[in-house]
């Protein structure tokens, strides 16, 4: 009874592929699921019909519950494309899932047709099916998830990168403003790019400014310290400056101890101070 | 044995270290350059350790009692030219050596000593050099 009922679903697939491919192309394109503003027709109708074709040799050459055997290569490749292209598209997981699950219902409407008063069949045939194509779905989930945390992790990455400049400001004062939230990995990243360039440029002065982060607590005010400790071993002398009203008020409730470092509420004011340390001085003419 | 060289630059001592620095020189360089100040009536101490590039616990504090020793026998002591790996290690070690002077490289060490005011009475009735 069972390979029987395999038969006819490899059977369905392969002879009746165009029907197929129409009524389920209409019914996509009938789903709210269907995101006309990321793609168009065209492109699914290409999709759906790459999809199916080699969807149907897999059938025919492959055993029906392990996708990931070698029968199966062309179907999972083609599911890595679709799924990374809307992954960048900006499709949602469970609409590039769909596209996989709307098979069901032209093809169990064609399963039907062809069992017809075979009830046990019928139901072997569709368990079948929905086995297959549930873990082809899932697949795709899963391939979908793996590029959007590609794309997260580089996103991270360049952040990371353009987040950290370290500018020289004057002969011998460097400085670095810093944007966004303080943590360990920024911290060491901003630590040693700073002390990089104060050997590079062979500073005496550092101004950190902390006008772009948000929230200063006790551990971004470590991180802080940290970073002008490492300074100061070198032999630079590190200042705080662009410390908002709020940001002053954070520090005195939480008991921080900003220590001997030399606090400014602005660049312009750690800078004044800097040109006074190296012995420099700015005249309007 | 190996030996760290100390130099005297009229009344500054140079001491560069170039080698790795195990425990027991470091201690033998803390006898050596307190004795060293003492007989050179020195009112500076530079130490180079730019071409150190381990520093651990150990010899952090070795240079941090160097400096406390010079300065209880009235000479200023100079850390010069650091690292930034080596800084950013005695730092994440908790060493920030308080009440160590540091510097850049040998030349601004010098020009800070040279800059900086005579402490103590004792440095007047030393004779010009």
């Amino acid at each position: 009874m069972r390979s029987n009922g395999a038969s006819k679903l490899a059977e369905i697939i392969q002879n009746e592929t165009r029907e197929l491919l129409a009524d389920w192309i209409e019914q996509q394109c009938a789903a709210n699921t269907l995101r006309r503003d990321l793609m168009n027709e065209r492109e699914l109708r290409e999709q759906s019909q790459q999809f199916l074709r080699t969807f149907s040799e897999a059938v025919q050459h492959g055993t029906l519950t392990d996708i990931m055997g070698p029968a199966w290569a062309t179907v999972r490749e083609l599911l890595e494309h679709i799924s990374s292209s809307r992954a960048t598209q900006g499709f949602s997981a469970s609409e590039t899932a769909t596209f996989v699950f709307s098979l069901k219902q032209p093809l169990f409407a064609r399963l039907r047709r062809a069992h017809g008063r075979d009830a046990n069949g019928l139901a072997d045939d569709i368990w079948q099916a929905t086995v297959l194509l549930d873990t082809l779905g899932l697949y795709c989930t899963e391939l979908y998830q793996q590029s959007r945390e590609g794309i997260i992790a580089r996103q991270q990455q360049e952040l990371l990168e353009l987040s950290t400049p370290v500018v020289q400001l004057w002969d011998g004062v460097l400085a670095l403003p810093l944007i966004g939230t303080l943590d360990s990995a920024r911290t060491q990243m901003v630590m040693e790019s700073l002390l990089q360039r104060i050997v590079e440029t062979g500073s005496d002065i550092a101004i950190i400014d902390i006008t772009g982060v948000p929230v200063v607590d006790t551990l971004v005010a470590q991180h802080l310290l940290k970073t002008v400790a490492a300074a100061r071993l070198m032999g630079a002398e590190c200042l705080i400056s662009g410390i908002r009203p709020q940001i002053a008020q954070t520090i005195v409730h939480l008991g921080v101890d900003l220590g001997d470092v030399t606090t400014k509420a602005t660049l312009a004011g750690a800078f004044a101070v800097a040109l006074q340390r190296t012995g420099q001085r700015l005249q309007k003419s | 044995m190996e030996r760290i060289p100390i130099l005297q630059m009229e009344d500054v001592l140079l001491v560069t270290i170039q080698v790795d620095m195990h425990d027991k020189l470091a201690l033998t360089l803390q006898d050596e350059l307190t004795a060293y100040i003492v007989t050179a009536r020195a009112r500076g101490v530079l130490i180079d350790i730019s071409a150190l590039e381990i520093v651990d616990s150990f010899i952090g504090r070795v240079l941090s009692n160097i400096a406390a020793m010079a300065r209880v026998l009235d000479a200023e002591t100079v850390v010069v030219g650091m690292q930034p790996a080596v800084a950013i290690t005695l730092v994440e070690l908790g060493l920030s050596l308080t009440g160590v002077r540091t510097a850049l490289n040998v030349e601004k060490g010098l020009a800070f000593l040279r800059a900086a005011p005579a402490q103590g009475g004792r440095h007047d009735d030393r004779p010009q050099v």
